[in-house]
C-alpha cells in the first residue's frame, strides 16, 4: 500500500480544487513521493485521452425540437394538433413575442446592481450560445489587421481589436452578436484550452463616463464589465477570475 | 402520450417563467443529454429520459430559486436516470463497487496511453464502470463540473465526490488495460 494522498488530495490537486496553500504543500510532497508522481501521471494521461477522444454527446436536434414544441405548445396541447410547418412558424413568433415581453420586463431595471445582473445574464447566455458548434466566430483570424477591417460597414462603431498572443491571450477571431436588442462586436480570445468572449459596444449618453470594472459570476461563468473611452466592454469566460482580470487590464492599456 | 394531463400542468407556468426557463435551463440540454447517454448507454433511451427530465424540470421550475441552473437540471436528469435504471436495468445499480484500493498504478504509462488512444476501447471501459463511478467521471472530465457542483448533482458530500473520483480513475485505468473479457467478468463479480 503506497501513499494515501493518491486517494485524496492528489485528485483535488489535479482537479484544481485545492486552495493555493494546499496546492503548494502537495507540490512539495510530490518532490519526494514517487507513488503520487506515478498516479498523477497515469491520471493525467487518461484524462487527456478522454478529452482527445471527443466523447461528449450533444443533444440531437430532434430532442431539442420535441422539448421546444412541448414547452411552447403547452397551452395548445389540448387543442387540435397544428400542422408541423405552421406550428414551427407560430412557435418562432411566439418565442419572439415572449422574449420581447421578457426583455421589456427586465430592461427597466437599470438600477445599479439589478441592471448589471440582467446585462450579465444576457451576455453569459450569448457566451453559451457562441460555444455551440459553428457559432463562435464569423471571421477566423489571429491577425488583428484582418479582424478589425472585417467589422467595417457591419457596425456603426469601430471596436478596438488587438492581439495579446505574447501575453497568453491569442486573438482567435470576431463575430457580430445581439445583446439586449443591440448589435455588438465580439472579440474571441483563447486562454490555454478555454475561450474568452469580449463583447464591445459604444456607451450611450447616459452611461458615458468611464467606469471601474465590475465583475460577477453567473452559471459558473465569470464576467467583468467596464467602460472606457466611449466603449463598454464585457469579458466572459470559464477561465479563472484572475485570468479574466489579466485580460481586462490588457484591454484597457 | 397524455397531452391533456401534461397540457394542464404545463399551463401553470406563466410566459415570464417560460422565457426564464428557456433562457436559463435549455442552454444546458446538451449536458442533460450527455449525462443520460453515459448513464444509460443507449442513445434512444437517453433521448427519452433527457426529454422526460427536462419536462420535469420545466414543471418544477418554480421551485428553482436562482443559482446554478446546470447543476439543478443535471440533478433532475440523474434522478430520472436512476429511476429508469431501477425499472429497466436494476443490475446496473446493484453492482458492488467497494474494492481494495491500490495506490500504485497497475500498469505502465505506455500501455495506458496506447489503450487510452483507442476511442472504442475507452468508451467500452467507461461503460463498464459501475454507474456511480461513471457519473463522477463524466461530470468531471466531460462536463467540467466542480466538486461542489458534482456534490449537488449526486446529492453527496464533497469528500465523497473526491473519493469516488479517486476510485473511478483507478478502476478505469484497470479496465482500460485489461483484456476485454476479463474486465467484464470482474465487473460482474464486483471486483
Amino acid at each position: 500500500m503506497g501513499c494515501e494522498l493518491t486517494q485524496t488530495v492528489l485528485h483535488g490537486y489535479m482537479d484544481g480544487e485545492l486552495d493555493a496553500a494546499r496546492a503548494a504543500d502537495f507540490e512539495r510532497h510530490l518532490i519526494s513521493c514517487a507513488d503520487c508522481v506515478a498516479v498523477l501521471e497515469a491520471n493525467e494521461s487518461v484524462r487527456s485521452s478522454i478529452q482527445r477522444a471527443g466523447l461528449y454527446e450533444r443533444a440531437p436536434r430532434a430532442l431539442r425540437q420535441k422539448i421546444q414544441a412541448q414547452i411552447g405548445g403547452a397551452t395548445q396541447a389540448s387543442v387540435m394538433p397544428i400542422p408541423k410547418p405552421a406550428s414551427w412558424r407560430w412557435l418562432a413568433i411566439a418565442a419572439t413575442v415572449l422574449l420581447a415581453l421578457f426583455l421589456g420586463w427586465r430592461l427597466p431595471s437599470l438600477l445599479p446592481g439589478n441592471g448589471e445582473t440582467a446585462l450579465a445574464s444576457a451576455i453569459v447566455d450569448a457566451h453559451l450560445r457562441s460555444l455551440q458548434p459553428g457559432h463562435l466566430e464569423d471571421v477566423v483570424s489571429t491577425d488583428q489587421h484582418t479582424v478589425k477591417p472585417w467589422f467595417d460597414g457591419k457596425l456603426d462603431f469601430a471596436p478596438p481589436v488587438r492581439d495579446f498572443a505574447n501575453e497568453g491571450f491569442p486573438l482567435r477571431g470576431g463575430r457580430l452578436d445581439v445583446v439586449r436588442g443591440r448589435t455588438v462586436a465580439v472579440l474571441v480570445y483563447a486562454r490555454r484550452k478555454h475561450l474568452v468572449n469580449v463583447f464591445v459596444w459604444p456607451t450611450t449618453p447616459t452611461t458615458e463616463a468611464d467606469s471601474e470594472p465590475v465583475s460577477g459570476t453567473q452559471l459558473g461563468y465569470h464576467w467583468i464589465d467596464w467602460r472606457k473611452s466611449g466603449m463598454e466592454m464585457c469579458a466572459v469566460s470559464d477561465v479563472s477570475r484572475d485570468d479574466l482580470a489579466d485580460l481586462q487590464r490588457l484591454l484597457v492599456q | 402520450m397524455n397531452a391533456r394531463v401534461e397540457g394542464e400542468s404545463l399551463d401553470l407556468l406563466d410566459p415570464q417563467d417560460r422565457a426564464r426557463f428557456e433562457q436559463l435551463v435549455l442552454p444546458h440540454l446538451d449536458a442533460a443529454f450527455n449525462l443520460s447517454r453515459w448513464l444509460l448507454h443507449g442513445r434512444a433511451d437517453a433521448e427519452d429520459v433527457a426529454q422526460e427530465a427536462t419536462m420535469r424540470a420545466f414543471r418544477f421550475f418554480r421551485g428553482f430559486h436562482g443559482g446554478d441552473a446546470r447543476a439543478w437540471l443535471l440533478q433532475i436528469v440523474r434522478n430520472t436516470c436512476y429511476t429508469w435504471l431501477e425499472k429497466n436495468r436494476s443490475v446496473d445499480l446493484s453492482t458492488e463497487f467497494d474494492e481494495e484500493l491500490h495506490a500504485k498504478p497497475s500498469t505502465t504509462p505506455e500501455a495506458l496511453a496506447i489503450a487510452g488512444d483507442n476511442r472504442e476501447r475507452l468508451t467500452r471501459a467507461l461503460e463498464e464502470l459501475p454507474v456511480r463511478f461513471r457519473e463522477v467521471l463524466i461530470l468531471r472530465e466531460l462536463e467540467g463540473c466542480s466538486y461542489k457542483e458534482i456534490a449537488v448533482i449526486t446529492s453527496a458530500p464533497i469528500g465523497t465526490v473526491m473519493s469516488s473520483l479517486a476510485r473511478a480513475r483507478q478502476r478505469l485505468q484497470r479496465v482500460l488495460t485489461q483484456p476485454a473479457g476479463q474486465a467484464r467478468q470482474e465487473a460482474s463479480r464486483g471486483l
